[in-house]
């Protein structure tokens, strides 16, 4: 079985986010990225299957800084071929662009499963999942925490609010949204990545020119502003306990 | 069926017990007697499915996938208890459990729990998962301003390797606070790296990430290399033992003391600053690493009997016999798992013998025991008085800085 994981980088909030001077997206000059959390699960499930069931696993990343770690890292941890796609991506795009922009890559592997994180703590536009079944015409299954395979399809575990679980089987080709693999992502020791920076390499492929039409256009991106509603109730225990009660009995509570 | 022929490749088994040849001593595991000593004085050895003795016995008979097999292993907080006890003298600390939690490790077999404060270690090169960048914010607002070394672009006398817990946790930052008040009213010319430190690596490697540990002392030998300084102190008695035993096989090789030992030198200029009185039943806890796995046991005594006011007692377990606070070997991060295991926490164990002991303070060394201690005596009966404290907090307070 052909498994490909595609990976996205999100800024690492470790760091303090700042807003660039055009007021409409984050200044990325000093930004960290990191591998999104969802991905992370997305990998770990693309290794558990092929060490179930066997197959190849293609991990597929843009091309911004920590791409090679990122790759590296899967490496060490299993994956077989490591793909970084080259194009215009370090000013980040939406995920209408990223998905158009990985799509071409991803028909030329031809694969029978594709996992990807089910969203990303950037994603402005929607989550790139769906975005990417829809240029490569396959079906869709989003929040999936539990993938089997068995011949030519998959039966996925899908959360529902509320606590329901859903299993499907949806036909192979087909994308899937990971919410969580089914064991926490794997420690690769530092012994092993290291290893793997020697043996592994990576393929640069181009990707067509990024194209970020169908997407809502951010107008301001701002931080959080305190609201003025709130008021500051000064006094000792009692006086404040006075006045909550003023308050509530004003506001009909009481 | 037993398989009678003679395996041209060597086991697991034979070629792990080789491998602990390698550690300085490593060869004396062979003249191990299986007295029990190790197990019996090991903190948790009661709960191991195979307590160092044990092990050395599974070793021997071929069987030692069975340990491997186990999860008990990462119990083990490298206190060298069970080293110091040895009558062989075997290195068991460095060399067996050390050594174990290696191929733990390299074989997926790790605690869920370890693996963010190894996953921070690689990314942010501290194990608290903070931005590398604001690892000197803590000296903000100190007068004389703390210098940095990449700003003052000066030598100075004295590195102060600061340390993760120090430089980041909001508890153990009021003893770096402390201590940078203590240095500068003894006019001490020190700088600190601040964003450049990382971390020293000396607790992931004795959880088994000794590639990590590699890592980590590369970046630091670099950030080393590029200043002039004449020697290095720490609070941290792991950073210590880091630079002063494991760095230097790594080509990076400096002198370095722990604080206590350094402000120990200087007690004539230190007392006559010692004015203000501290009244209070004082016990010390020995860090590990700084004990039985250095021998610094008298400076810090040397430093408290120094503070006027202040009665030294001693705990049931104290010097090289002391109890670990349960923070080394990966102790620190794993707390749920080895809870789960053990429920009292090691430091639970040690504020009780801090109350036995009659102390209103339990004063600390390492920066990993004031959260250790003060959370534990929230645990405790009786324990509800007891503060925890820095000596380099004692001295300040002393100093009325």
């Amino acid at each position: 079985m052909n498994i490909v994981v595609t990976v996205r980088l999100v800024p690492d909030l470790v760091e303090e986010l700042e807003i660039d001077e055009s007021g409409t997206a984050l200044d990325m000059t000093w930004m960290r990225l990191i591998i999104n959390e969802f991905d992370d699960h997305s990998i770990e499930q693309g290794i558990l299957l092929k060490e179930r069931g066997g197959g190849q696993l293609t991990v597929v990343v843009p091309d911004v800084e920590g791409a090679d770690d990122v790759l590296f890292a899967a490496a060490a941890k299993g994956a077989d071929r490591l793909i970084k796609v080259v194009g215009d991506f370090e000013e980040g795009v939406n995920n209408h662009a990223l998905a158009r922009g990985l799509a071409a890559t991803l028909k030329d592997l031809q694969p029978d499963l594709v996992l990807t994180g089910v969203q990303a703590h950037d994603d402005l536009d929607g989550s790139v999942g769906p975005l990417l079944a829809e240029q490569l015409g396959m079906p869709y299954v989003g929040y999936v925490s539990g993938v089997e395979v068995s011949g030519n399809q998959t039966t996925v575990r899908k959360e529902y609010p509320g606590g329901l679980i859903a299993e499907m089987a949806v036909t192979l080709p087909a994308l899937l949204g990971i919410q969580a693999a089914d064991e926490p992502p794997r420690y690769v020791p530092i012994s092993k990545i290291r290893q793997a920076m020697k043996s592994a390499s990576i393929e640069e492929l181009d990707a067509p020119e990024l194209d970020p039409s169908g997407a809502p256009a951010v107008s301001r991106m701002f931080e959080p502003e305190a609201g003025e509603r709130a008021t500051m109730i000064e006094g000792d225990e009692e006086e404040i306990a006075e006045r909550l009660i003023e308050i509530f009995q004003e506001a009909g509570i009481l | 069926m037993a398989n009678t022929t003679v395996s041209q490749t060597p086991s697991f088994n034979e070629a792990f017990y080789t491998s602990l040849y390698e550690v300085l001593d490593g060869e004396r595991v062979r003249t191990c007697l299986q007295c029990g000593t190790c197990s019996g004085v090991c903190p948790f050895g009661y709960l191991m499915d195979y307590p160092p003795g044990r092990m050395v016995a599974a070793l021997r008979a071929g069987i030692f996938d069975r340990v491997m097999d186990t999860d008990t292993v990462w119990m083990c907080v490298s206190c060298y208890a069970c080293a110091q006890e040895c009558p062989s003298k075997i290195p068991l600390t460095a060399g067996l459990m050390t050594r174990t939690k290696e191929e733990l490790l390299l074989a997926g077999n790790i605690p869920t729990e370890l693996q963010s404060a190894l996953e921070n270690s690689q990314r942010y090169s501290n194990p608290l998962g903070e931005s590398p960048r604001k690892r000197a914010e803590w000296a903000k607002g100190i007068q004389p301003e703390v210098t940095i070394m990449r700003l003052a672009k000066r030598p100075v006398e004295v590195l102060w390797f600061v340390g993760d817990y120090p430089s980041y946790h909001p508890r153990v930052q009021l003893a770096s606070e402390a201590l940078a008040r203590v240095l500068n009213a003894l006019e001490v010319d020190f700088g600190i790296l601040g964003p450049e430190e990382n971390s020293d690596g000396d607790s992931q490697r004795l959880a088994g990430e000794r590639g990590l540990f590699e890592m980590l002392a590369e970046k630091n030998g670099q950030a080393f290399a590029k200043y002039e300084f004449g020697e290095i102190i720490t609070a941290d008695p792991h950073a210590y033992n880091a630079l002063k035993n494991e760095y230097p096989a790594l080509g990076i090789s400096y002198p370095v003391r722990h604080y206590t030992e350094f402000l120990a030198e200087r007690l004539d200029q230190l007392q006559p600053l010692l004015k203000q009185e501290v009244e209070a039943r004082v016990t010390f806890h020995d860090p590990c690493y700084l004990g039985r796995a250095n021998g610094v046991y008298d400076q810090p005594r040397v430093l408290l009997e120094a503070i006027p006011g202040l009665e030294l007692v001693e705990m049931a377990h104290s010097r090289s016999a002391s109890l670990c606070c349960g923070g080394g070997g990966g102790g620190m991060w794993l707390d749920g798992f080895q809870w789960e295991k053990a429920h009292p926490r090691l430091s639970e164990w040690r504020v009780r013998e801090a109350v036995a002991a009659g102390a209103d303070i339990l004063a600390v060394a390492c920066p990993y025991e004031s959260p250790r201690f003060e959370d534990a005596a929230k645990m405790v009966k009786d324990a509800g008085k007891l503060a925890v404290r820095d000596i380099a907090e004692l001295l300040a307070e002393a100093m009325g800085e």
